[in-house]
């Protein structure tokens, strides 16, 4: 009896443990587009259940936040609701966030794709432009046309830095391949992106990237019978022949190692730029479509990248007049890739200013 | 050659949109009511037809879905403009804002849902005639309704009794009341039916354009088509012309980036309203011009007891 009873009080006295845990550590997340989004804002809500299955911890998200006031507004919300670490997961966000961080000093921030850190602010973004490097191996050996079609948005340095990665890497593969790009100047319209793939395709692009946010591209892909990536989540489904393969955003993994570290206590503020080899970046499966022994020189190129021996944007590299720019056997420097603004040899046009 | 065609082909789908929204909002405005809800109402048509073609696999059924819901967007207008004498300009803002949230709302499910899009209606024998052939007789039907409806509203407004009516109750509703004609239910009439083209137009986006949802895919076009009936200052051929023009520039400029000519993106961008703008100057400096196409009443509150 007298066991039976101290066994219900350790089972309770461990209910309780654990309650308190819990309540202890509360995480928020801001996106900016609807959780359903299937793309950005779908990629960080992935990341956000992770860290609720993995550390059992309370999190609260908003979503479709505008960036600008209302972002501060809501933000500050969430930190005056007693969340412990917040996630702000928009380039925009960046001035709100360390508004409010000011404000909240023992609240810890953690604002994705910005370069505004403060004591109690992290920034962290992916290195997508090691996916871009795979995507350009497969189109630069898929091709006939050797045109590449590239949906761009706005000509800043992220964009950039993705057409000068696949360029690089298509032409080592394949000298004659040339990348046309089409401007939107817009992340989401499927209608102009969907426009800007048939103009590409209508002069002979056999190949189509974007880096806009719908499926449209992929879809007008699809009816043309050309091939096509998807972009931040797997698209395969709006076009399940034409999809290759496609970059994965995988927040997940970064997610749960900064919320444990606020838990921990270890957690400082710092700055992560990661890309394959913590598994930000994924690719999505690789289509059977590719020749087999490009799907090999892929998986081999990953792994390169992973242990550090191949490198996006390793020297020589040209810029369109031909003139180099990074020498052999060096590479780009973060700060130089980071404000990337000029196209490298075998780009098409010129960059809109 | 072919890029030409290929380029045509693209203009068609741009300017069908645009054109649907646009003549049905000539109509609204020829009527006197001026609704800035034009972005609204195509995006319920758009949600509503995808959400139709998704669940029972009939395009016909669709489109009417798509109809519906522009009008049942623009009786909301409607009631509040005709009956509870609201403003219109801050209603029709409020109807876009509405339409946008409501359909992200509704269009929840649909979200990475793929459709093929609508089958192409060849017309046998004509659509085989080289180069003109796949330009003009192998389109979507909605495409053929689009030009089917330029001639209706050209006929309607400019020939028909009713039109005249119409067009009586948009210049002056004090005279139009004074004939006896009901200037409420006449406005109603043509609200619903600017509801029902933004609805077709909204609903062509979602089901031919970019077969597929997603929140706030209108991007600005059903503002384009409200400037389009502006610059075409009221008339229905200039509204098909311009139409044509607007989507035109879009892709032509889209062409022009990937044969390497260099117009900045953003000046493209910005071309339609710039026409508007310019248009609005044009025949602002002579009023005789906007008396011959403007509706004299545009955007007036009409009240039986004055």
């Amino acid at each position: 009896m007298i066991k039976k009873t101290l066994s219900i009080i350790a089972f309770a006295a461990s209910l309780t443990a654990t309650g308190i845990a819990s309540a202890e550590t509360k995480v928020g997340f801001v996106y900016v587009g609807p959780i359903g989004d299937h793309g950005w804002s779908y990629q960080h809500n992935q990341g956000r259940l992770a860290v609720e299955k993995e550390l059992g911890v309370k999190t609260t998200y908003v979503e479709s936040v505008k960036e600008g006031a209302d972002a501060e507004r809501v933000i500050r919300k969430l930190a005056a609701d007693g969340n412990d670490i917040i996630f702000t997961t928009s380039f925009g966000y960046m001035n709100p966030t360390n508004k409010v961080a000011k404000k909240f000093p023992n609240v810890k921030f953690e604002h994705a794709t910005g370069y505004k850190r403060g004591k109690n602010v992290s920034t962290y973004s992916g290195r997508f432009y090691e996916g871009r490097t795979l995507l350009g191996t497969i189109a630069g050996k898929m091709t006939k046309t050797n045109t590449i079609g590239y949906v761009a948005s706005f000509p800043i340095p992220e964009v950039i830095r993705g057409i000068n990665a696949t360029i690089i890497a298509a032409r080592k593969v394949n000298p004659d391949v040339k990348i046309k790009v089409v401007w939107v100047s817009t992340w989401f319209d499927p209608g102009k992106e969907g426009d800007a793939a048939k103009a590409l395709i209508d002069q002979g692009a056999d190949i189509i990237m974007q880096h806009t946010d719908s499926p449209a591209p992929l879809q007008v892909a699809e009816k043309r019978g050309v091939w096509a990536f998807g972009q931040a989540s797997d698209m395969k489904a709006f076009a399940p022949k034409a999809h290759l393969t496609a970059i994965i955003d995988d927040w997940a993994p970064y997610y749960v190692e900064r919320v444990k570290a606020a838990m921990d206590g270890t957690w400082e503020s710092k700055d992560t730029w990661d890309g394959f080899k913590t598994g930000m970046v994924v690719m999505a499966p690789l289509s059977e479509d590719i020749p087999e022994d490009v799907r090999k020189m892929v998986k081999e190129q990953e792994k390169m990248i992973i242990d550090g021996t191949l490198h996006s944007f390793q020297g020589p590299i040209k810029n369109q007049k031909g003139e180099i720019v990074v020498k052999e056997g060096e590479t780009m420097s973060d700060k130089d890739l980071a404000g990337m603004n000029w196209y490298v040899e075998g780009v098409d046009g010129t960059i809109p200013k | 050659m072919d890029i030409l065609i290929a380029a045509i082909l693209t203009i068609i789908t741009a300017a069908t949109p645009l054109l649907f929204a646009a003549l049905g909002e000539l109509i609204t405005e020829k009527s006197g009511v001026l609704n800035l809800g034009v972005e609204g109402m195509m995006i319920m048509g758009a949600i509503i037809g995808f959400l139709t073609v998704n669940q029972t696999g009939s395009v016909t059924l669709a489109i009417l879905a798509s109809m519906l819901a522009g009008i049942l967007t623009a009786t909301v207008f409607g009631i509040l403009v005709l009956v509870f004498h609201a403003s219109q300009v801050p209603t029709g803002l409020a109807l876009t804002i509405f339409g946008l949230g409501l359909s992200a709302l509704i269009g929840q499910s649909m979200i990475g849902v793929a459709y093929e899009g609508i089958p192409k209606l060849a017309i046998p024998v004509i659509s085989s005639i080289p180069i003109l052939g796949d330009i003009l007789f192998n389109q979507d039907i909605l495409v053929y309704l689009s030009i089917f409806m330029v001639f209706v509203v050209y006929w309607f407004v400019n020939s028909s009794r009713p039109g005249l009516i119409l067009r009586a109750v948009g210049d002056s509703h004090d005279a139009a009341h004074a004939m006896g004609y009901s200037v409420i239910k006449i406005r109603f009439l043509a609200i619903l039916f600017g509801g029902a083209m933004a609805g077709i137009g909204g609903g062509y986006l979602s089901l031919a354009y970019s077969p597929l949802w997603v929140e706030g895919m209108t991007a600005g076009r059903g503002w384009i088509a409200l400037a389009l009936v502006v610059f075409a200052s009221w008339k229905v051929g200039r509204v098909f012309m311009g139409a044509y023009l607007f989507g035109g520039i879009t892709i032509l400029q889209l062409h022009a980036q990937a044969i390497g000519i260099g117009i900045p993106p953003q000046v493209m961008s910005m071309l339609p309203y710039l026409a508007t703008i310019i248009v609005l100057v044009l025949i602002s400096s002579d009023r005789t011009k906007i008396k011959l196409n403007a509706p004299a009443s545009l955007g007036k509150p009409f009240h039986e007891s004055r």
